[in-house]
């Protein structure tokens, strides 16, 4: 049973001849990872979209008819759900998983082509179901993205005849999908490295996705089961969530079911989630901070270490976000234990990517600056986070704006600044084509100073308890005239954060067809996926023999060396020639 | 090569150098694939068995304030229905040993024995879904129905996954390929399959 597959052999690799066979029903691992990224970010401009519609809403309540209750409610959830799930989640994974394992670790492909092909057209299903939900009779689910029962079925919540079905069908199959393509991110680490591509030689990127693929795959059943139960709730009137109620007189024939056991395995997928889409994220910045910064990434092992720690705390802190659920004080003592346990590792890697541009030959282009964004805003999610963290301050914040501000910061904003930075910085590869610096830098700036201040006062407004979730606020005498004002602000800044997102994909598709040819690696960059023989890479990746590897992904500056890089596949002894010469 | 030391190799200091980790055999894809699947499949139904628990535990959420878990009956067919599954697996494993001992014959036989049982066992769980929903032990009549229904689901589909798999194997055997491979892991998957079976009945059966 020696089969090696790391094998040079071309024999059986699969070589579409038509154009149908290599765009559409692809088996390469990049177009793969296109279609992801192509299909998550228009249905999160849908999101998007449903964002700025929220904000009219809350900025100028009153104005706009077309908005009315239920719709606010159907937009919050459409959105969280969407952003969380179909736009970071897949793009994450499915996009920037699928382009950079194969090319980082140096492997021709995924290990199952099809299985990954498979895994993006259940994918689009997925999102083709859920959109469908917005044509309904009914409209799609209200019921907020956490989806807590018993309100989400009943009588009352926009979307509970159809939209909920829809919705968790929808969840169920994507769960399918990102099950195939899980299989493959983490068979395609372990058994696919080329020659001396050792798991200590592999960047952070692969790294973070390879430990959130991991993560993924154990927590995402919690919501598989989550939605399977529910879906029989609804469908064949079982009660596993919900408890006997009287409706309008009615009784409904439920009886005996926990809503709290939904929020139980909501959560149990849910808090992992927030480090699926967290940890690619730093394993990402880790590598554009190193490049652009032209200095090895400060205690490596370090930071793999705590990727994976983080990994496997975030298994153990779920029930923090049920604080108000009425559970046991001994209960809520322990997950705000675990939950602060997790700020130490996540520390580390902060001090660490500050150790590493401290020193460092820092060039802010635009991956840096976001990458640079990045630490700010996930600095500031961070320690907000430590406040929800602990049971006695998060009573009084919970559903408040506060809550929101707290976790856009973290898990909206910062990954997908890391997002930005990554497109940008592999954008030259991807394309073979340079984007517009001009463009690039003023789309960064609006959207940096722009997302401050969107979230910043919201915070201010959750202190002041201004609940999340409402539609208006109505008049209220605990809430001043200021924070409608700060409402209106914050609207008119999250216009202006939308409108400056079209320079982004005016440039990106513009560059496409009239950009500057890129040079294979413009960043000098170490990493194995700059030194392809072609740009764009060729299907196959390598050419004729794949290559070896022979040092570590982070030899920047070495001193002696002739260029300010090493690339990981130079054997040694090369550079020092090149130096003489 | 132990986890523990490729995972503290100081991947710095060693340009070139005989890496720590020099892969001369890796075992198949598709082999690991299966264990990392082991793992998505324990984390499922172990999450189906906290739900049950919780939930079976669960006083004062219904009308009278009592408890409302009334367990279900254990017919005969319950039983067979394992017999049958066991079987299966055996078959497997004569399978792989008709493998093993280049014994063509045995492992045709083997093969669609186990193939043929696995049909068989869901046959006879529909079976068992039918004789329930006669007797009146509907989904929403008990929580304990309830769950039932969902664990031997979600069993079925993963029964029913292997046979697609077990299909492409005796496709592979009659078009004269190796199926050493897809018969080992098949087996192993049947074998695994069993196990969280035997757990399921242990628990619907205790409680």
């Amino acid at each position: 049973m020696a089969t090696v597959t790391l094998a040079d052999d071309l024999t059986h690799f699969y070589h579409p001849k038509t154009w149908i066979g290599k765009y559409v029903w692809s088996q390469d691992h990049k177009v793969i990872a296109i279609q992801y990224s192509l299909t998550a970010i228009a249905i999160g401009l849908v999101a998007l979209v449903l964002s700025v519609l929220m904000r009219l809403q809350l900025g100028f309540p009153e104005t706009f008819n077309f908005i009315q209750p239920e719709n606010y409610l159907q937009f919050v959830t459409m959105h969280g759900m969407i952003m969380v799930v179909y736009l970071l989640t897949a793009l994450l994974l499915g996009g920037f998983g699928n382009y950079l394992i194969p090319l980082m670790v140096g492997a021709r492909d995924m290990v199952f082509p099809y299985v990954n092909m498979l895994s993006y057209w259940v994918y689009l299903l997925a999102v083709l179901v859920l959109v469908a939900s917005f044509f309904v009779p009914d409209g799609p689910t209200g019921a907020g993205w956490t989806l807590y029962p018993p309100q989400t079925i009943l009588e009352g919540t926009p979307g509970n005849h159809y939209g909920i079905i829809l919705m968790l069908v929808s969840l169920a199959l994507f769960i399918v999908g990102f099950t195939m393509g899980g299989l493959n991110y983490v068979v395609t680490v372990l058994q696919a490295r080329t020659k001396g591509m050792t798991l200590m030689r592999m960047p952070c990127s692969v790294w973070g996705i390879f430990v959130a693929a991991i993560m993924a795959l154990l927590a995402f059943p919690a919501l598989f089961v989550a939605c399977i139960m529910m879906l029989l709730d609804r469908i064949a009137g079982t009660s596993f969530f919900m408890p006997a109620i009287m409706s309008m007189g009615q009784d409904l024939g439920y009886e005996g079911g926990s809503p709290i056991l939904f929020q139980h395995l909501f959560w149990f997928f849910g808090h992992p989630e927030v480090y699926i889409v967290a940890l690619p994220a730093f394993g990402i910045v880790s590598d554009l901070i190193s490049v652009h910064a032209r200095k090895n990434l400060f205690g490596y092992r370090m930071m793999v270490w705590a990727i994976v720690i983080i990994g496997a705390l975030s298994f153990f802190v779920w029930a923090h976000h049920m604080y108000v659920s009425g559970m046991n004080p001994y209960f809520g003592f322990f997950f705000a234990t675990s939950t602060l346990i997790i700020a130490i590792p996540t520390a580390i890697k902060v001090y660490n990517w500050l150790l590493t541009l401290w020193r460092g030959n820092i060039h802010l282009r635009v991956p840096m600056l976001f990458s640079i964004a990045f630490l700010f805003t996930f600095i500031h999610g961070g320690l907000t986070g430590l406040f929800l963290g602990n049971v006695s301050v998060d009573v009084p914040l919970s559903d408040t704006f506060f809550v929101v501000g707290h976790f856009h910061m973290v898990m909206g904003v910062s990954p997908i600044i890391v997002i930005f930075g990554a497109i940008h910085h592999w954008y030259p590869k991807i394309t073979g084509r340079m984007y517009n610096e001009a463009l690039a830098q003023v789309h960064f700036w609006i959207t940096f100073l722009g997302v401050y201040a969107i979230y910043l006062p919201m915070h201010y407004l959750g202190f002041l308890g201004v609940p999340r979730r409402y539609y208006a606020l109505g008049e209220t005498r605990f809430i001043p005239e200021s924070a409608h004002l700060a409402n209106q602000a914050i609207t008119i800044a999250a216009i202006v954060v939308f409108a400056a997102q079209f320079i982004f994909f005016y440039n990106m598709i513009w560059s496409y067809f009239r950009g500057p040819k890129a040079d294979p690696n413009p960043w000098g960059a170490a990493s194995l996926e700059w030194q392809t023989p072609d740009t764009p890479p060729k299907h196959g990746n390598w050419g004729d023999k794949l290559p070896r590897v022979y040092r570590w992904a982070y030899d920047y500056s070495v001193p002696g060396a002739a260029r300010d890089f090493i690339p990981q596949n130079e054997p040694p002894g090369e550079s020092e020639r090149h130096h003489r010469t | 090569m132990s986890l523990f030391r490729r995972l503290t190799e100081k991947s710095w200091e060693t340009p070139g150098g005989e890496p720590v980790d020099p892969a001369t055999y890796r075992p198949p894809a598709a082999r690991v694939a299966v264990i990392v699947y082991f793992g998505v499949i324990m984390v499922l139904f172990g999450l189906v068995t906290s739900a049950y628990v919780m939930r079976m535990g669960m006083p004062g959420m219904g009308h009278d304030g009592m408890g409302d878990w009334r367990p279900m009956p254990e017919p005969p067919l319950l039983w067979i229905n394992s017999f049958v599954l066991l079987l299966s697996s055996v078959a497997w494993e004569v399978a792989r040993a008709g493998l093993r001992q280049g014994q063509a014959d045995i492992l045709r036989r083997a093969l669609y024995g186990a193939g043929v049982l696995g049909i068989l066992f869901l046959v006879g769980q529909l079976l068992l879904w039918r004789e329930f929903s006669q007797t009146g032990y509907y989904a929403s009549a008990n929580p304990a129905n309830a769950f039932f229904y969902l664990i031997t689901g979600l069993h079925g589909l993963h029964i029913a996954g292997g046979l697609f798999f077990w299909a492409r194997a005796v496709r592979g055997m009659r078009a004269g390929a190796d199926v050493k491979l897809p018969v080992e892991l098949c087996a192993v998957y049947w074998h695994f399959l069993l196990l969280v079976w035997a757990l399921m009945l242990a628990l619907l059966t205790s409680t």
